[in-house]
């Protein structure tokens, strides 16, 4: 017994040198990232380390990042902040919606660091949170999705039923019944962001079940790779994946992070930086992009997403324009009227034709 | 709403390429708990056995060939543990949890330049004659070499376990090492070749998820297979045949909520993902009470280091 002890000390010391030495950092300005998946997932989680790296190329050795990767959204999370904080980092990016607990304990107890959060609504005197409209990417995806699907029925892979996914949903659902009115949707909740295997086994699912087109709200590839073997399409999600279905990759969603965070980086060096700041962007801002739309699709139908795209960033179009009913049929937004902001960022309901329920 | 929209057939037929690195990787590990060594690195070694099998199979443009990387990877993996744990006598739960955690990430170092790579296809072997049975043939016949590979492997490991003279030697050392070194049989040496065994298991169904079912490779694509294995182990009793049913009820659920959900049937998520679970646990609870003491399959020495005396 007092063997095992040992050993459980003696390895407990090395993992904990192992980890301060890795956030151990000399630079002026430190700046620290934490991660839900690894970096290599070439999604959600890629496209937040190519924002760090743009930040590390925009002040050279001024600034210094670490980040740490597969960061559950629990007290471990609180843990791994902690000892960012402690081993002196300036500013840290907490860039999962589940951090939002962790973020806010852990800024209360280190006032002097700026902490920004992705994708949440709770904010503090030294936390700021930001997300991007991806819904509008959305928009654009759901009618291209409308406009090729044969079958008219249209998969979507969901993570987790929280507001964000929701009007993911929503958005793509309302401008593919625009662009085709006989269209269907079936939804598969996986309750993950990130399991390659289970993402995989709900696109065979939907493809089985006859969707030629699928959407995806999760964070790895596994869906592109499915949906290519299979012959349907799909779109990528946070990163271009077209490497991984040459056929099946219509467009992605591309999260463009990198400017916000050089940005927010840069106001948190030069004393410019606020706290309790709450940053929506999409198309406009360049924190969501289109990625190049494929050759499968027709002509006349990237014409009509491209300019889908452009009204959305000159504002001329709004992805929730009414007249719009909630699922139940009772009326939502009236003829012209648009959302408001209050409504998405707590979004828990379908808009009519949705069928299912969101899980509660 | 209509469950005529479920293929019946193909749901059969997905639940089993689902499970299949499931009942792989616990079919090893069952061995090697019946040899008396727990080892809680499954996941380590079927991460690096899909890493393994996905890099040999993209370099050499035979998945085959990747599945055969992918034991050899898994069960040289398995070596190290086995040195640290029977050589070094080190405590098996600590060093299996160590072989996990440098597992995953080693995998991830080697897997780097591999991500977005498409693998060579395995073709599914249709059995002639009964693969044209209506609905049967779609379910069990029309699979891969890999999935009839898993299941020859139960029926030959359970025949393993129960009618041969090895078999038995090998429960022997798992049920009380030092009266099987007293009647001279090498302790280490069959621990270590069930090791091995379970290692080479664990990688060829690390092998399968990333060149088969994914099929690719991403970083952590395992996504806690590993300890699932584990725990249908325990959940079979250490029986074979109970394994596979209980691997394949595990794909089964995950695969029919799936499709409940997609034709939009109003079913609890949460409860559904969490059944297996609970019934690994209720099966712990079950097999624990005193009454079934007697034959509950958990072999006598399990996790204890074997010290020579003589």
């Amino acid at each position: 017994m007092r063997q095992l002890i040992k050993f459980f000390s003696a390895s407990f010391l090395l993992i904990s040198m192992v980890i301060t030495s890795s956030i151990a950092i000399a630079a002026d300005y430190k700046v620290g990232f934490i991660y839900i998946g690894p970096p290599g997932d070439h999604g959600w989680n890629y496209q937040h380390d190519v924002g760090r790296k743009a930040v590390d190329e925009a002040f050279g050795d001024k600034v210094e990042t670490v980040f740490q990767e597969n960061v559950p959204e629990s007290a471990d999370a609180e843990r791994v902040m902690t000892q960012m904080a402690l081993s002196g980092a300036d500013m840290i990016f907490a860039t999962s919606f589940g951090y939002m607990e962790p973020v806010l304990n852990v800024a209360k107890k280190f006032p002097k660091v700026k902490f920004e959060h992705a994708t949440g609504y709770m904010t503090a005197d030294n936390v700021s949170t930001y997300s991007a409209r991806f819904y509008e990417g959305r928009t654009v995806a759901g009618h291209i999705a409308g406009k090729m699907t044969k079958s008219n029925t249209i998969g979507y892979v969901a993570s987790y039923p929280i507001p964000e996914v929701v009007r993911g949903i929503n958005s793509a659902y309302l401008a593919a019944k625009k662009a085709n009115p006989n269209v269907e949707f079936k939804v598969i909740w996986i309750f993950t962001w990130y399991d390659p295997a289970k993402e995989a086994d709900a696109a065979k699912t939907l493809i089985s079940q006859g969707a030629d087109v699928i959407l995806q709200h999760v964070d790895s590839s596994a869906i592109m790779t499915v949906a290519e073997e299979a012959g349907v399409y799909a779109f990528g999600q946070a990163s271009d994946m077209s490497a991984f279905g040459p056929n099946a990759h219509l467009t992605a969603i591309i999260n463009g992070w990198a400017p916000y965070y050089v940005k927010k980086v840069k106001q948190g060096m030069d004393g410019t930086w606020k706290g309790a700041e709450q940053t929506f962007d999409g198309i406009n801002a360049g924190m969501v992009i289109i990625g190049p739309l494929s050759d499968k699709i027709p002509d006349n139908v990237k014409k009509e997403a491209m300019a889908i795209r452009d009204g959305i960033a000159s504002g001329t179009l709004h992805s929730f324009t009414g007249p719009i009913n909630k699922q139940d049929g009772s009326p939502w937004l009236k003829a012209g009227e648009t959302a408001d902001m209050g409504t998405l960022l707590g979004m828990n309901f379908y808009v009519e034709g949705i069928q299912g329920d969101i899980p509660q | 709403m209509g469950f005529s929209e479920i293929n019946f057939a193909v749901l059969v037929a997905s639940l089993i390429v689902a499970s299949t690195p499931l009942v792989l990787a616990a079919l090893g590990e069952l061995v090697v708990e019946k040899s008396g060594v727990l080892n809680l690195g499954v996941e380590g070694m079927m991460i690096i056995g899909a890493v393994s099998g996905f890099i040999v199979g993209v370099e050499t443009g035979s998945a085959y060939i990747g599945m055969l990387a992918a034991a050899v990877a898994g069960a040289l993996l398995s070596l190290l543990f086995a040195f640290i744990i029977l050589i070094m006598q080190a405590n098996q739960v600590a060093s299996g949890l160590a072989l996990t955690i440098f597992g995953l990430g080693i995998a991830a170092l080697l897997g780097h330049p591999y991500t977005g790579i498409k693998s060579p296809q395995i073709s599914t072997i249709a059995i002639p004659i009964i693969t044209d049975v209506p609905i049967l043939g779609t379910m069990f016949f029309q699979h891969d070499l890999i999935v009839y590979l898993s299941l020859i492997s139960v029926v030959a490991i359970w025949y393993f376990m129960s009618y041969t003279r090895a078999g038995l030697i090998l429960k022997s050392v798992g049920e009380d090492h030092d009266v099987a070194h007293s009647l001279g049989y090498g302790v280490i040496t069959i621990r270590f070749l069930a090791i091995v065994f379970g290692g080479a298991m664990a990688g060829v169904g690390g092998g399968y998820l990333s060149l088969v079912r994914v099929p690719q490779w991403t970083e952590g694509m395992t996504a806690g297979a590993g300890w699932i294995a584990l725990a249908l182990v325990v959940f079979s009793g250490w029986r074979p045949l109970r394994l596979l049913i209980g691997a394949y009820i595990f794909g089964g659920i995950t695969i029919l909520q799936l499709n409940l959900q997609a034709i939009g049937v109003n079913i609890n998520i949460a409860v559904l993902s969490m059944a297996p679970y609970l019934a690994t646990i209720l099966a712990l609870v079950v097999i624990s009470m005193s009454r079934f003491r007697g034959n509950r399959g958990a072999p006598g020495c399990l996790g204890r280091s074997f010290v020579k005396t003589t």
